[in-house]
């Protein structure tokens, strides 16, 4: 259901008009529309507001982890539209159990990248993504380090340990 | 778009190296390894590149060797120390990384007035940002493709710039002058004389590079027509700033979006529609011109009054009240020593840098410390394009193409 908030944003009226089930609520603050969306129509609804809500550009794909909650990690898209000057977020809740989630990958080439390093640094697994490796860290290394349970110093290489 | 497959497979040795049998040779595929010490990628990048003669066949990106965990590090510190990990970023944009990340906060603490001296310079100050970006840029760039006069002059204005950035922050490049609630420092005395000496001369200065390189026809042959990728596939792939609009498409986040009172500044956003090496060139240098203007405008018409914000929990007090009045020598320690708690809540602030949209989208759980910010760097999003860019062409001309791309390594790695 779509909150009051977001009555008067048109490119949210029109998503939960084509995607009713979608939809899971989503807020207005400061000014910055937020859809929360079930994660298994990710797909679907990044493809209808590129094709018809003219939302060309896919700004980035970031990832926050909300430890202990559950679900864990929330999955932020951030899409831009420059012909209609307008930006919009959508977010997936992602459980630990089941730490996966569509690639949009066929939607904006751009994703590739963004998916990967939220798979780097957060370990959320990208389906059908057609290179899921990690980006920044070294390709041995293990853990994600901008999980909440990551240590930020002395995790692997502590000199005081010696 | 082809990925990295095996790291440890990278430079083929040649098979049983026999010189002879030129058609055999002509034919055979060559992995080559280009980078990450490679003088032409402007940092520690490596391309894997597959060549089938001097033609590139495909090319692969590996980045990730200056990743400094920058996000990571900013859940550690308070709000304002973060403004420091910022500059780090991008080391020629850093005072674009300040605002941005100034401008998220403000709008997550939400009832915090900026005063307009504060916002025009800022604005002034991300101008000089963006001189001295383009200036580094078009002098390496210049340097790749055989123009070594050009380094030199741009190098001489750009010390000017960092000498001036020195002179309001006491730093040349990690300056961090830009605060949440306002800025570091007071602007130092007689400010407007050696910022209007320096802008006054300026534009002829950017006539004198337009001169060396216009005129020059290796320089024109080597960038015109080269590195055409159509707008719609820059799009897709992520690319934003001066990039797009040498394809044409006038979208500039200062106009569109204006943030930091620059709806009040006079200036145009510069397209050019050939989309090659040659217009990404033409659509910098005319930046450079219009950034002049803005901070002529700026040093003419610069509002009188604070220079910070009045919000006594989140700015440091002066000195001087510190030292007789109880209540700022209490906000003073209650600053440093926890910082000020932020508004739970989330924001997300873009900005226009040189390099095209930085955004921040920074995550508050109602402590004094970020929970996470995250930086949506233009040069990470600018260097997905790059097999589009050098696929299919000449190795020489990927060079011009990587150039005019113009990333930095650091904003791509964090």
């Amino acid at each position: 259901m779509l909150p009051d908030q977001l009555k008067e944003i048109p490119s949210a009226v029109a998503l939960e008009a084509q995607f009713p089930a979608a939809v899971e609520g989503g807020h207005n603050q400061r000014n910055e529309p937020t859809l929360f969306i079930a994660p298994g129509s990710i797909v679907d609804v990044c493809r209808y507001l590129k094709g018809d809500r003219q939302f060309v550009r896919l700004s980035a794909i970031t990832a926050v982890d909300w430890l202990p909650a559950d679900p864990r990690f929330e999955v932020v898209y951030l899409l831009h539209s420059i012909a209609n000057n307008e930006r919009l977020r959508l977010k997936c809740r992602v459980a630990e159990s089941n730490c996966e989630i569509d690639s949009i990958t066929g939607v904006w080439r751009s994703a590739n990248w963004y998916e990967r390093e939220v798979f780097d640094l957060f370990g959320i697994r990208f389906r059908n993504h057609p290179n899921l490796t990690r980006i920044l860290m070294p390709t041995d290394w293990e853990g994600h380090p901008l999980r909440k349970d990551y240590p930020v110093h002395g995790y692997k290489y502590s000199y005081q340990a010696e | 778009m082809q990925e990295l497959k095996d790291h440890t497979d990278t430079v083929a040795a040649p098979e049983g190296d026999k010189l002879s049998g030129s058609e055999e040779t002509s034919s055979r595929r060559m992995t080559l390894n280009m980078g990450p010490q490679h003088p032409s990628t402007h940092g520690v990048l490596r391309i894997v590149l597959e060549l089938e003669g001097e033609t590139i066949m495909s090319a692969a990106p590996d980045i990730g060797f200056l990743h400094t965990g920058i996000e990571k590090q900013c859940e550690v510190k308070t709000w304002q120390q973060a403004v420091t990990l910022t500059d780090r970023v991008d080391y020629l944009a850093n005072l674009s990384n300040n605002l941005v990340y100034a401008l998220a906060v403000e709008k997550l603490i939400g009832d915090i007035e900026i005063p307009p001296k504060a916002q025009w310079m800022r604005v002034m100050m991300t101008e000089f940002t963006r001189l001295n970006s383009h200036l580094v840029w078009l002098g390496t760039h210049a340097l790749d493709i055989g123009a070594m006069t050009v380094f030199f002059y741009c190098f001489r204005e750009r010390e000017d710039i960092l000498r001036i950035l020195e002179m309001f922050s006491g730093q040349r490049m990690m300056t961090s002058y830009i605060r949440i609630g306002g800025l570091a420092l007071e602007p130092p005395r007689g400010w407007q004389h050696a910022v209007g000496k320096f802008i006054n001369a300026f534009p002829s200065k950017v006539d004198e590079y337009e001169n060396l390189l216009d005129s020059n026809p290796i320089w024109k042959r080597r960038t015109q027509g080269v590195g055409f990728v159509p707008l719609e596939d820059l799009l897709d792939l992520g690319v934003t700033g001066p990039m797009i609009r040498a394809a044409g498409l006038k979208w500039d986040v200062r106009k569109d979006e204006p943030y930091s009172s620059y709806d009040q500044f006079d200036f145009e956003v510069p397209t050019r529609t050939e989309n090659d090496v040659y217009a990404r060139y033409r659509v910098r240098l005319e930046e450079m011109r219009q950034s002049a203007r803005i901070i002529k405008q700026a040093v003419e018409g610069m509002p009188e009054g604070a220079w910070q914000a009045d919000a006594p929990k989140i700015v440091l007090p002066e000195r001087e009240k510190m030292k007789t009045q109880m209540e700022a020598l209490i906000y003073h320690f209650k600053i440093v020593t926890e910082g000020f708690r932020v508004p739970a809540g989330e924001a997300y602030q873009a900005v226009e840098s040189p390099r095209g949209e930085i955004a921040y989208y920074v995550v508050s759980n109602g402590t004094s410390h970020p929970y996470r910010v995250y930086m949506r760097t233009p040069s990470f999003g600018n260097l997905m394009a790059l097999p589009a860019l050098i696929e299919g062409r000449l190795l020489a001309d990927s060079i011009a193409s990587l150039g005019s791309m113009d990333f930095v390594l650091g904003d791509v790695d964090r």
